[in-house]
């Protein structure tokens, strides 16, 4: 277990009450005017860290959209539990006082068209007044209209891309990796702060301005979820949706994907970081000049030695996890690539199920990696393990592929 | 099992099969509910196994006991098996037994149909389960086995879609079967109005079962053509729309849900005034609530996909449509309350297991409240707090009130008292670790934990442990329902015809045990 996982059910007890009674310190005019108690709230969470192991209630919202659905949520609470302490008053009431054991005696009335036209109403008005704020929440949510920076985000098996369209740092492109060691999933070295909710490269945003995110998926659906900034939208193959978020304030904030995608759903986090603008600008020059040595004249030829070590490296961040380390895949689930078909047969075969993927099975299109990309894992799996195939692929022919 | 009916087959004048073709070649009401019965509970035990598989994975952050793609199964196997499995058909088991003896039939409509509908159950399992076996394994893309990932699985999505397809040709027959019992074959005097509220619910429930069984057949059948025969309907690189899936899925999916609840809230409106020996307070309201539930149930399926995408106008349509089923919704929670005041109650383990319900139903009528608000649902759907939820309303809605069901009626059954302290130790066993289990879970969707994930972040661990340890809580105490139950058939007090004291409906007229053939005479209701 990790550090942080050790209490007890007492300590749990002990930290609710504390919670209670300190608690709330975060309340918005919204709901203090309707609850006016929220200082006693009746689940609050806030003023906790955010990795809080008993934190009750939604993560301390960052925008204004997650302001609104946290106030909502305490009203609904606070209405919920009016309810619930009318109703079942009267119920225990009942209970305890009309038992035969107590030597009550059944009455014998059976239906009261008043009351139960009563209590058919009054729930409906009750019903109007929730779904007012509501009303109004969703309409702001679906307002992506003049946005300052546009993001791209696609899904994929599983990790997620980020493309900048629009604003500042337009043209930054960079896929995001679960950033967790496979030793700490399995149990082989101690789990830290983060675990599982940590990426090779989080999203970067300026604070104060608006940002649309352009969710769409390559493979299977997904769904792109940030809880502190209210955002959970299914990003869907061949389908383009959006959403949009102004954080308040700098900071790292974490979700994770929402829509089961197949066997790593579990390990796709989503890291978005909010920095001052000043920073931002200063995060999009170190991105372009990163970008601008990184590129590789295609015509270039690469020799065997050198595409299977950049081969590996594309290989463990994107096959490894279906096709596994030693290529034998995970039989009946995911094919072996070690002395396949495939990747033992005629070149070209293998380049199209590496850019344009195979219909009816797990294996997705990887046209969005570059052409060196694409030519260093196929040349890296033709001749790892046991596969001997000895041929090159170079990236010149990814390139007129494309074509 | 075969203790209950001894008595009959002995009986000259019945000449049907002994041994086992007695239960291949019944074509009796009674013996057929045995079978759906027994059948579910025996599906309630292997989706709990499954379930028990999953909350020990979850036990501690990391992963120990199963891999990513084999939890996947778990939790796809786990959500088919208990709906399609154990809940529905427990519940057409109580319809078969009770609905011919509540409103005064011999037995049901069309009885050899009615052995056809329960005989299809076994292979429909037999294919879903024998599909953790086929190379790529059992289903993984979750109960809602929604494309593309559904299209990805092996052939073990096949043979579950399959399944489905019997399942669901059995639920239809059981429907017709009991549409055509409740609308022709009631007692002289027995109109609509006067039936038991079980019998009101389950024919509502029928025709749901009619109106959507079709729609999923359907759904799962472009599946299968998108699978194997290169059709596209919801592929969008060749002009489909996997979302077009889900609008599908759920239409037959929303109904589903009050399916399995509507017969609960029948036996809990035959238990409550029972035990509180009141007469049920506002049945026509009772009935009209039921009737408009079904019928909103039918125009709020999206409701499920507000993190889809859809335009303004159809999210405010289904957040209003959903909303407004809280107002039926409560008008039985308030007729159930308004049942028990001032009457004269009784506790004894179905009138445990009816409160129970109402209080726990109502929890999960609250956060249903809650996730049908929009923006809110958009930061809880698929997270624990659905499943917590849901499993408010489906564990201790649906399955309380067919422990409640169970306890009432077993007397009737059996001709046997079940024993009053160990079903309410049953009780609140299922009580305490219920509540354990999925309490917590609202606190993990709201803090962010998604579901249908193998391992979690640390912040996660806590509540997971608590969930963990009422989840085995909750399994083992079930094994003491099979026991209070085989030992109820075994022997026990003689049950007199009328068990309950506060008993009204027919089949307390009846002898206990209930005769073989019973009503071949109908009885005039006055």
């Amino acid at each position: 277990m990790g550090s942080v996982t050790h209490c007890g059910i007492l300590e749990l007890l002990a930290r609710t009450v504390i919670s209670n009674q300190v608690g709330g310190n975060m309340s918005s005019k919204a709901a203090a005017s309707i609850v006016g108690m929220m200082a006693i709230a009746l689940y609050s969470g806030m003023g906790m860290a955010a990795a809080d192991p008993y934190q009750l209630n939604l993560p301390e919202p960052q925008t204004i959209i997650a302001r609104q659905i946290y106030d909502q949520h305490t009203m609904l609470l606070w209405i919920c539990l009016a309810i619930f302490i009318g109703v079942f008053g009267v119920m225990f009431y009942s209970v305890l006082k009309h038992r035969k054991s107590v030597g009550y005696k059944a009455a014998n009335f059976h239906h009261s068209t008043t009351v139960e036209i009563i209590w058919t109403i009054i729930p409906f008005f009750i019903l109007v007044g929730m779904a007012f704020p509501a009303t109004k929440t969703i309409i702001a949510m679906k307002d992506t209209s003049s946005p300052d920076i546009t993001i791209k985000t696609t899904g994929y098996q599983w990790k997620w891309g980020y493309d900048y369209l629009t604003g500042e740092g337009e043209g930054i492109s960079f896929l995001s990796n679960l950033a967790t060691p496979r030793a700490q999933i399995e149990n082989a070295s101690p789990k830290e702060e983060n675990y599982l909710l940590e990426v090779d490269n989080p999203v970067v945003v300026p604070v104060g301005k608006k940002v649309r995110i352009i969710i769409t998926a390559n493979d299977v659906l997904h769904a792109w979820w940030v809880p502190a900034l209210g955002v959970k939208q299914d990003a869907i193959p061949g389908y383009i949706r959006d959403a949009w978020f102004t954080i308040d304030k700098p900071g790292t904030y974490r979700g994770q994907c929402a829509e089961l995608c197949g066997k790593d759903h579990g390990f796709m986090p989503i890291v978005v970081e909010a920095v001052e603008p000043e920073k931002y600008t200063q995060w999009v020059a170190e991105q372009k000049s990163k970008s601008a040595a990184a590129v590789v004249d295609v015509s270039k030829e690469f020799t065997m030695d050198e595409l299977k070590a950049e081969g590996e490296k594309v290989y463990a961040a994107n096959c490894v996890a279906c096709h596994q380390a030693n290529g034998k895949g995970i039989p009946g689930t995911f094919a072996a690539l070690d002395g396949s078909k495939v990747a033992t047969g005629p070149k070209a075969g293998h380049i199209d199920i590496v850019m344009n993927g195979k219909t009816g099975t797990a294996m997705a299109a990887f046209k969005h990696l570059s052409d060196v990309q694409i030519a260093a894992v196929v040349t890296y799996e033709r001749n790892a393990w046991g596969n001997t195939a000895g041929d090159v692929v170079q990236p010149s022919e990814i390139n007129e592929l494309r074509k | 099992m075969a203790a209950v009916h001894d008595h009959d087959v002995a009986h000259a004048h019945d000449h049907h099969p002994s041994g086992m073709m007695r239960w291949m070649m019944t074509t009796n009401h009674k013996d057929i509910g045995t079978m759906y019965l027994w059948f579910s509970f025996i599906m309630f035990l292997t989706g709990g196994v499954m379930a028990l598989t999953i909350r020990a994975e979850l036990f501690q952050p990391g992963l120990q006991i199963v891999n990513p793609e084999f939890f996947n199964q778990l939790t796809t196997m786990h959500g088919l098996i208990m709906i399609f499995g154990a809940i529905m058909p427990a519940f057409v088991g109580f319809a078969n037994w009770q609905i011919p003896m509540m409103i005064g039939a011999p037995d049901m409509a069309f009885a050899r149909m009615n052995n056809w509908s329960f005989w299809l159950l076994p292979p429909a399992a037999l294919l879903l389960l024998s599909s953790f076996f086929v190379p790529g394994g059992a289903p993984a893309g979750g109960w809602t086995i929604y494309p593309p990932l559904s299209v990805q699985m092996g052939m073990g999505m096949d043979m579950a879609i399959f399944a489905i397809h019997i399942m669901g040709a059995s639920s239809i027959m059981g429907s017709i079967n009991i549409i055509t019992t409740i609308l022709n074959m009631r007692a002289p005097g027995m109109t609509l109005m006067k039936m038991p509220m079980f019998v009101w619910t389950w024919l509502i429930t029928a025709y749901l079962l009619v109106l959507v069984m079709p729609v999923l057949a359907g759904a799962v059948t472009m599946l299968l053509t998108d699978r194997n025969f290169g059709t596209n309907f919801f592929n969008a690189a060749g002009g489909g729309d996997p979302v077009m899936f889900q609008h599908i899925f759920w239409f037959f999916g929303h109904p589903e849900v009050y399916i399995m609840i509507l017969p609960a809230f029948g036996i809990v409106s035959e238990v409550i005034p029972t035990f509180a020996r009141k007469p049920l307070f506002g049945y026509s309201s009772m009935v009209y609530a039921t009737a408009s539930i079904a019928i909103l149930s039918c125009i709020v399926w999206a409701h499920h996909m507000f993190t889809a995408g859809m335009p303004v106008t159809g999210q405010l349509f289904f957040m209003y449509a959903t909303m407004l089923i809280a107002v039926p919704t409560g008008v039985k929670v308030f007729n159930w309350t308004a049942t028990m005041w001032r009457g004269s109650m009784t506790f004894e383990t179905p009138m445990l297991f009816a409160i129970g319900f109402i209080f726990l139903f109502t929890l999960g009528g609250f956060s249903g409240v809650i996730c049908a608000v929009v923006p809110i649902d958009i930061q809880v759907q698929d997270t624990y707090y659905v499943i917590a939820h849901f499993h408010y309303v489906l564990v201790s809605g649906a399955l309380f009130g067919i422990f409640s069901g169970a306890y009432y009626w077993l007397p009737k059954w059996t001709g046997h008292m079940y024993d009053e302290t160990l079903g309410k130790v049953h009780f609140w066993l299922t009580m305490i670790f219920f509540n354990l289990t999925f309490f917590v879970q609202h606190f993990l969707g709201l803090a962010g934990m998604p579901r249908r994930i193998p391992d979690y972040a640390l912040q996660f661990a806590d509540f997971n442990m608590i969930s963990s340890i009422g989840a085995f809580g909750f399994g083992l105490s079930q094994l003491l329902f099979l026991y209070v139950v085989l030992k109820c058939i075994r022997g026990g007090a003689k049950a007199p015809a009328k068990t309950w004291e506060g008993g009204k409906t027919l089949e307390w007229t009846l002898p206990s045990p209930a005769p073989y053939h019973t009503f071949e005479t109908p009885p005039v209701v006055r």
